[in-house]
């Protein structure tokens, strides 16, 4: 039966590639944005080479083009393969990847001109934002119609995962970006003041648990037992997490808001959920890694696997972090300093890139009718190099963010700040230049990557005219 | 908050969290005819399966543990609807209070440097290291870390002083702040007018320019801008209006720079620092600022005509 199923790989191969592609161009203008902190000039006074221009494209860039490519296409992949169908409205299906790839070019242009909501992830213009909430929807269609259409009875976890990102953010989206517009390039939102903050960081955050926890916990999901060959660890456990994860995340955002305008009521319960959020974020991560149990030998000689399994611990140590950095007290030294950075990018590199090199890497082989990637060697460097590049990212992102809360709140004996704000920025440089090298590597990861796929997929076009002579020959 | 709106997110609130605790103990719960621990579900997708394994103890501890703080939390701190807490925490309480006791701390030494006079004060060493780190977090951001300031914000570390630079006229800028107010000229100039002024104005700083038009714009200088910055051009500093032969120009010195002042007019801020501050740092921030442009100022005393 499953032989004869046609499954839409032409979606999967379009999204796959085109995460290779954005992984470059926004990791690559995150390195220079990092340099830029370093050397100003190196905005060569043009107002489009801005670091304030810059910053959300890379955001953009990495986040929605090259993470955002990635969930389009494992989740087309996996909802076909567990529920034994092909795509729901294939030419739909085909849209949302042209409609995408066209958010992500114009966000590439209108971001360097200074066109920018100014709401932070959310920074696309109302004509985007619309062109976004249309794409989601159809992907929405495709997906959930898929899994109607399935040809076995139970839907597989890694499909609740996916569902819950993509209805989540299709909410999300719409209801932060409710603004009027007074002009093709310019709008307002409807929120104001503080409402408009809380609205904001109720997305906000949420953009972080929906669309990079459990759209990537849907991946996982599906390609850590499939690279293992091992069943998941326990079904009891991924309901209990799946459930408490979707909905006390729903809560969290306020943290990101501690000591400001924001009612307290409303801190406080971002900080309490925040914490009991804990356990429910390490749910995924116990399923994840006890699903390897009986099976530890596979990661000495597998680099896929490697990938899938480091961005689990990476996953745990930032689900660990978030809660402590929202509990007020600790927030109010983390708050505004590079620590926040440090923390994104746990997330962001050692989580969500490295489970999709992984899937991509498994991918890819089978996208092209291929055994395996062409150099196994080259995913095994890739693997190091951008370990040891997140590892440094992130360790000098935490001295100089506790510095930098140190720092700003040292008070003397007169009761006069100990320390100017230029002098936390100066003594934060050595750690800038660290966090360059991190990001360098991470980098040359990503190109090293680049070139792999490449080879893989050019072999294919050079080998397939061959068989065919051969049988006419 | 009105009552409705307290008791719905403080029901909502906790009925989240209570949910969570039915989630973890109803799916605990053995079923009949379901797979032993050991075994899986019996359900396969694409050839993936799932172990019927129970929850890890530890991880559920973890869960508990982390809801049970977080009931206390609520109940000590606001966080359900209005209720404020057992404690009577409050961030803004909590604010006035530290500030409040560093005030009582520190305002003694305060007290005590603004009884002298602001050209002593400027002298005692340890009073002006407790001036740099109020002026680098107070001041720096504009006028820059050395005083030296940038365009449109002045250099204050000089002896070129817009509203005067004597200790009571430094203390009265910092305290009240200031408002200067170039009117924008260009439409009453027109664009000839504009360029002869400021030809005009460039011969008052000793630099050249074409003869025919200095001669028109010193007309247009008397009519127009004298009222303000004097007839030779050395300002008012009682009106703001700064000496234009001094050869410091708060909003550059270029040709360019001056015919876009006369044209457009300037409009310059200092915010009053009397709320945010106090009289007793902004005394002390006078003596700081004082002693800034000590050196110039001793150098100008001892070659009062070093210009001829």
């Amino acid at each position: 039966m499953e032989s004869t199923i046609r499954y839409n790989e032409n979606v999967v191969r379009q999204f796959a590639l085109a995460t290779v592609v954005w992984g470059v161009v926004g990791m690559g203008v995150g390195v220079l944005i990092a340099a830029q902190l370093i050397w100003p000039a190196l905005n060569f006074d043009v107002p489009w080479l801005s670091y304030g221009r810059l910053r959300p494209l890379h955001t953009n860039a990495v986040i929605f083009a090259f993470g955002g490519s990635a969930l389009f296409a494992t989740s087309y992949w996996v909802v076909q393969r567990t529920c034994q169908t092909s795509l729901f409205l294939p030419r739909l299906a085909s849209f949302t990847f042209w409609g995408w790839q066209t958010v992500i070019v114009l966000a590439a242009i209108t971001l360097p001109l200074g066109i920018t909501m100014s709401k932070e992830y959310a920074e696309l213009e109302w004509p985007i934002a619309l062109l976004i909430a249309v794409v989601w929807v159809s992907y929405a269609i495709v997906f959930f119609g898929t899994i109607v259409k399935r040809n076995v009875k139970h839907i597989y976890v890694a499909n609740w995962f996916f569902g819950a990102f993509i209805l989540t953010v299709a909410v999300l989206h719409i209801v932060n970006n409710l603004v009027i517009p007074v002009s093709l390039t310019k709008s307002y939102p409807i929120y104001a003041g503080a409402v408009d903050a809380m609205v904001q960081w109720w997305y906000g955050h949420n953009a972080v648990g929906f669309f990079l926890t459990a759209g990537f916990l849907g991946m996982m999901y599906y390609f850590i037992p499939k690279q293992v060959n091992r069943p998941i660890y326990s079904y009891r456990l991924s309901i209990v997490h799946f459930w408490a994860l979707i909905s006390i995340y729903m809560w969290a955002g306020p943290h990101h808001l501690q000591y400001t305008a924001l009612p307290e009521w409303a801190q406080s319960l971002g900080m309490v959920f925040s914490l009991i959020l804990l356990a429910p974020s390490w749910g995924g991560m116990i399923n994840g890694i006890m699903t390897l149990s009986g099976a530890w030998h596979k990661l000495r000689t597998d680099p896929i696997l490697k990938f899938l399994v480091v961005s689990l611990s990476f996953y745990g140590m930032a689900t660990f972090e978030g809660p402590m950095m929202s509990i007020r007290t600790v927030n109010a030294l983390s708050h505004y300093t590079d620590w926040t950075i440090g923390h994104v990018h746990a997330g962001a590199l050692g989580w969500v890139a490295f489970i999709s090199f992984g899937a991509i890497y498994a991918l890819i082989p089978k996208l092209y009718g291929r055994e395996s990637m062409h150099s196994i060697k080259a995913i095994e460097l890739h693997f190091w190099i951008s370990t040891i590049g997140v590892v440094l990212y992130i360790a000098a992102m935490w001295i100089a963010g506790v510095m930098q809360g140190l720092m700003w709140r040292a008070v003397n004996e007169d009761g006069t700040l100990t320390y100017t704000f230029i002098e936390s920025l100066v003594a934060t440089y050595p750690y800038y230049m660290v966090r360059l090298l991190g990001g360098i590597l991470f980098f040359a990861g990503m190109l090293l990557m680049a070139w792999n796929v490449w080879m893989t997929t050019r072999a294919v076009k050079e080998e397939v005219p061959k068989p065919a002579a051969a049988q006419e020959a | 908050m009105s009552s409705f709106w307290s008791w719905y997110i403080t029901i909502l609130s906790l009925a989240n969290i209570l949910a969570c605790v039915w989630l973890i103990r109803w799916t605990e719960k053995k079923r009949p005819g379901e797979s032993a621990a050991h075994e899986t579900t019996g359900h396969s997708w694409d050839g993936l399966e799932e172990y019927n394994k129970p929850m890890p103890r530890w991880w559920l501890w973890l869960f508990y543990i982390s809801i049970v703080f977080g009931l206390i939390y609520l109940a000590l701190y606001p966080g359900l609807g209005s209720f404020k807490g057992l404690l009577g925490w409050s961030q803004y309480s909590a604010w006035a209070e530290e500030v409040e006791s560093v005030e009582e701390r520190v305002a003694p030494i305060f007290s005590r440097y603004a009884e002298m006079p602001i050209p002593e004060l400027a002298e005692h060493e340890e009073a002006m290291r407790t001036g740099r780190r109020l002026f680098g977090n107070n001041c720096a951001v504009c006028h820059g870390a050395d005083g030296g300031g940038r365009i449109g914000f002045p250099n204050i570390a000089n002896n070129s002083w817009q509203w005067g630079g004597e200790p009571e006229e430094i203390r009265q800028s910092i305290l009240e702040g200031r408002r200067g107010n170039m009117p924008a000229l260009g439409g009453a100039l027109g664009d000839d007018g504009v360029e002869e002024v400021a030809a005009y104005v460039m011969t008052l700083e000793g630099r050249d320019a074409p003869e025919d038009l200095v001669s028109q714009g010193q007309e247009r200088f008397e009519t127009q801008c004298a009222a303000c910055h004097g007839p030779d051009g050395t300002g008012r500093q009682q009106l703001g209006a700064p000496d234009l032969t001094d050869g410091y120009w708060t909003y550059g010195g270029t040709l360019e720079a001056i015919k876009t002042s006369i044209r457009e007019g300037r409009q310059g801020e200092m915010p009053a620092q009397e709320e945010l501050l106090g009289e007793d740092r902004v005394h002390l921030l006078a003596a700081y600022v004082y002693s800034l442009s000590a050196h110039e100022r001793d150098n100008e005393e001892e070659e009062p005509d070093s210009d001829e």
